[in-house]
């Protein structure tokens, strides 16, 4: 068994990267931990924020355990509603990691695929196509994210508003990061789709969705990783964001940003650690995301070794 | 003469994570003023490293462990970074091998020219490019004064190459280093670029150390050579005696691996083979499968093919050479070589048995490729890659096309498998219309019939899938077999069949080399069962021995199922050994079609001659083999 782990480790080159890359295992073990304590949010948390019956207006903007008025219960103090802050930090980040996979997967899935087909096809598809990224490019993706949400709230019907946010959301940020996808994909199906083993696939009269799902997907699956990773910081900041600004989640499951909105509100009148943690919560996860990515890059780009 | 530069007892080391490679291995060279010193050696003998070593430009963490670089009387291996700056470009000049990227694209020739000139000498901007015009003039570059200004994308691969020896004379250099320096050229170039560094070498009393993996460039202008293999030095001499009369054992197989130009060998014998296995590697077998197992199961297929498709014949029979006939028809009288080249007319009968009907034949075919999107306004105007290709092929048979880079050699191959649309013309494949790639269906019968072995082992195989996977696509996908174990059974069989282990087909494959790779790429071929296999390339960029081993393993499987080939090679001698009859193209016309004996011993065509004279001869390779 520890044979078989030393000669991976040797053999495998991302593996044996990582093994003498400090900052990047660091990184990884902090986003292990946000994302474990994300998940485990339900368990971990000493109270549950989203359940109204159990917060105290009483309890409101109750400080730190180490400062003046602080009370046991509530470690890092609570909000002006009287939810415990690390509680709602817990389910806030699992909310913003949630929303963050689920719009960066289906941000890949549509940005990939059409990068795909555009590389592969050429032609008019992929003028066509790019030029609509091009267009989408020029304008920040929270516009194009505020502008979907924007619409999604005028079709949908109000009472549906709190039920559908989260999948409108998704979908907001989602269309406004496929591009970057839609990009790498095409540029690296491009190239690999002049080797001649898809050739050889050609000849062979192989369904150009098996040649481009089966043979040429794996072969661009590093750059796309990369992207992965990056994008899922921007994807989680995105929400934040979005939530920041009110148009997010509803406000009675905050997020990161909706703690920090609120937050906010209560810097300057001495109650900085409704503002403090959150965002400490968000920076943390975000660059141990980053520096994470930086890794996969740099380890699947021999020539910036 | 006098010794300019003394290599004693080099050591070359690269520290890697996997413990440290040895690249060079107690190697002594000597070279004098005047002479050109060849190295030899197939990828990865450190002929490079040489070179790199003596420039101190050896790339990182490289390292000299031990030895000696005097260069007149100085020691390198103990120069400071500054002073080795200075001798760089000053004393030692190197020239690369490809001069497309060896010149910065965003200069004219003469800025660069100029640059280093001014870099290493105080003269004013005129006389520097009265001196570049000079260095220009002496490599036989034609009217500098006005192309020198120009770009060096508009220099073709020749006149770039002048322009990168000029560079590297700009500083009167007292040794320069040629790492392949024709090896991107073509022969008729090639020729040309070594008669200058000779007449350099002789004029200016230059050492020259000429590095390169072709053994007729050595053959033709080295005074001395030594052959490297894997970091040491194998054999060092005179090259006639070196070449002639080789001592060792690995110089001589190097010699016979070599591909003659002027007579064919049925095999190539006394091969070196590195591709050794382990153990491991070797007695891994999957129960009952063998290379027997596997042309039997090829055979039996072709068999059924073959009394499907005309009256029933032997294998024997297949194997007799039976005739090409090729023409080449322009529009019009103004063909420049007007002759008609039918060698044998097309209903004329072979010698002793009845017509046979051609596998494939050609007819008046044509390609043309637009660049970019075609105008919307006005007549299209494209590229023509190929225009009025006719000829014949027998089956059974293996037909040659020769010629330079861009002459079309690819893109006819590409036409027949239906990867490029052809602009005019037929093609029938056993007597039926071959449809053009973007007609042809999905499940068109010689989808499977005509598979391809393509040049670059690196690219046409999917580095993400085993070497299983890879060879078992197409029994899956044409269906010819269903069961798993049947397929695995086969797939273990196939690579029995071209000699490699079959415990290979656990591995990927980037874990084989180049060879070995091209082997598998073989086996992929097969395992469809084709009629016809088209060979683009498949040697070139293989080592000699190697290629040896390949062209020896084509020819085996070529006469044990009765494969009809169209092979494609740049190299006359390689078409020498394989081909049965030879079509010549040029600039996407068909210039000669020829038997291969007929075609060498008394080539019609001008150009073809051209071709057969410049191609380097071996003299020294005299020995009978």
């Amino acid at each position: 068994m520890l044979k078989a782990w030393h000669r991976l480790a040797h053999e495998n080159e991302l593996l044996y990267l990582f093994l003498n890359n400090r900052v990047a295992q660091l990184a990884a073990l902090i986003a292990l931990l946000t994302v474990g304590g994300a998940a485990l949010s339900p368990v971990l948390s000493p109270t549950d924020p989203y359940d109204i019956a159990s917060i105290d207006i009483m309890d409101s903007l109750v400080p730190p355990v180490w400062s003046d008025g602080s009370d046991e219960r509530f470690v890092i103090g609570t909000d002006d509603q009287g939810r415990d802050l690390l509680s709602a930090i817990l389910y806030g980040t699992r909310l913003s990691l949630f929303v963050g996979f689920l719009s960066i997967t289906f941000a890949s899935v549509l940005g990939v695929s059409v990068g795909l087909m555009a590389g592969y096809f050429g032609g008019r598809f992929d003028a066509f196509v790019m030029r609509i990224a091009d267009v989408q490019l020029s304008l920040p993706a929270i516009l194009t994210a505020l502008l979907i949400d924007g619409i999604a709230r005028g079709i949908l019907p109000r009472e549906q508003h709190d039920s559908l946010m989260i999948v409108v959301l998704t979908f907001a940020i989602g269309l406004s990061l496929w591009v970057n996808f839609a990009r790498t994909a095409r540029a690296s199906t491009f190239v690999e789709r002049n080797k001649e083993y898809v050739q050889a696939c050609e000849i062979m009269g192989m369904h150009p969705v098996r040649i481009m799902l089966v043979h040429i997907l794996p072969n661009i699956m590093g750059p796309i990783l990369v992207i992965l990773t990056v994008d899922l910081a921007v994807a989680v900041l995105l929400e934040a964001t979005l939530s920041f600004l009110g148009v997010g989640v509803p406000p009675n499951q905050p997020s990161l940003g909706t703690l920090i909105r609120i937050g906010t509100e209560y810097m300057f009148s001495g109650e900085w650690w409704i503002v403090i943690f959150p965002s400490a919560m968000l920076i943390t996860m975000i660059v141990s995301i980053n520096v994470l990515g930086d890794f996969l890059r740099d380890a699947f780009n021999p020539r910036l070794r | 003469m006098t010794s300019l530069l003394n290599i004693v007892d080099l050591w070359v080391k690269f520290p890697t994570r996997f413990g440290e490679f040895t690249a060079l291995n107690h190697v002594n060279l000597d070279v004098s003023a005047g002479e050109i010193h060849g190295l030899v050696g197939e990828s990865g003998a450190g002929k490079s490293t040489v070179g790199a070593a003596i420039m101190g430009l050896l790339q990182s963490p490289g390292y000299v462990s031990d030895g000696e670089i005097s260069f007149m009387g100085n020691n390198l291996t103990a120069l400071s970074d500054d002073a080795y700056h200075k001798l760089r470009g000053q004393r030692i000049s190197m020239i690369f091998q490809d001069p497309q990227t060896s010149l910065n694209p965003l200069l004219t020739v003469a800025n660069q020219l100029m640059e280093t000139i001014r870099q290493h000498a105080d003269i004013s901007h005129n006389d520097a490019r009265k001196r570049a015009v000079e260095l220009l003039e002496v490599t036989g570059l034609q009217d500098v004064e006005n192309r020198m200004d120009e770009y060096p994308h508009q220099f073709s691969g020749g006149m770039r190459q002048r322009a990168v020896i000029a560079l590297a004379l700009c500083t009167n250099p007292e040794l320069i280093i040629a790492d392949e320096p024709t090896t991107a050229l073509d022969v008729s170039v090639q020729k040309q670029i070594l008669e200058l560094i000779r007449n350099l070498c002789t004029e200016r009393n230059i050492g020259i150390i000429l590095i390169t993996h072709d053994i007729g460039v050595i053959n033709e202008i080295t005074d001395r050579v030594t052959v490297l293999r894997s970091g040491r030095v194998i054999e060092t001499g005179d090259t006639a005696t070196v070449l002639g009369k080789p001592e060792d054992d690995y110089t001589r197989a190097l010699m016979a691996a070599v591909p003659r130009l002027d007579k064919r060998l049925h095999r190539f014998k006394n091969i070196v083979s590195d591709d050794e296995f382990s153990a491991e590697d070797t007695s891994w077998r999957i129960d009952d499968a063998s290379a027997d197992y596997a042309s039997e199961w090829l055979l039996e297929q072709s068999a059924l093919q073959q009394s499907k498709t005309s009256n029933h014949k032997s294998e024997s029979q297949l194997l007799e050479v039976p005739q090409i006939s090729g023409t080449s028809r322009a529009p019009g009288a103004s063909l420049s070589d007007g002759e008609p080249k039918n060698i044998e007319p097309k209903n004329s009968k072979p010698k002793n048995s009845k017509p046979r009907q051609a596998i494939l034949s050609v007819s008046e075919l044509a390609v043309t490729f637009y660049s970019g999107q075609p105008s919307w306004f006005g007549k299209k105007e494209g590229f023509k890659a190929l225009s009025d290709i006719s000829f014949d092929m027998q089956p059974g048979t293996v037909l040659g096309v020769v010629g330079e880079s861009g002459s079309g050699k690819s893109t006819l191959a590409k036409a027949i498998v239906g990867l490029v649309d052809p602009s005019a013309g037929n093609m029938t494949f056993r007597s039926e219309t071959l449809p053009p790639g973007s007609a042809r269906t999905r499940s068109h019968p010689v989808r499977r019939q005509i598979q391809m072995v393509f040049q670059d082992p690196y690219s046409s195989l999917n580095n993400r899938k085993t070497v299983e996977s890879i060879i078992s696509e197409p029994i899956e996908f044409y269906g010819l077999a269903t069961n798993k174990q049947e397929i695995r059974k086969l797939v273990a069989s196939v690579l029995d069949l071209v000699e490699m282990p079959q415990r290979a087909m656990l591995k990927y494959p980037h874990q084989f080399s180049g060879g070995q790779r091209q082997r598998i790429a073989v086996a992929r071929a097969l395992v469809a069962r084709p009629e016809f296999l088209i060979c683009d390339e498949p040697t070139s960029a293989l080592d000699v021995s190697i290629q040896a081993q390949m062209l020896n393993l084509l020819k085996d499987l070529q006469e044990a199922f009765g494969l009809s080939i169209l092979f494609i090679s740049h190299n006359l001698a390689v078409i020498r050994q394989m081909a049965d009859n030879v079509v010549v193209l040029r600039n996407g016309r068909l210039i000669e079609a020829a038997e291969t004996e007929q075609f060498f011993s008394s080539p019609a065509d001008p150009y073809s001659q051209m071709l057969l004279r410049e191609t380097p001869s071996l003299r020294f390779l005299q020995s009978p083999i």
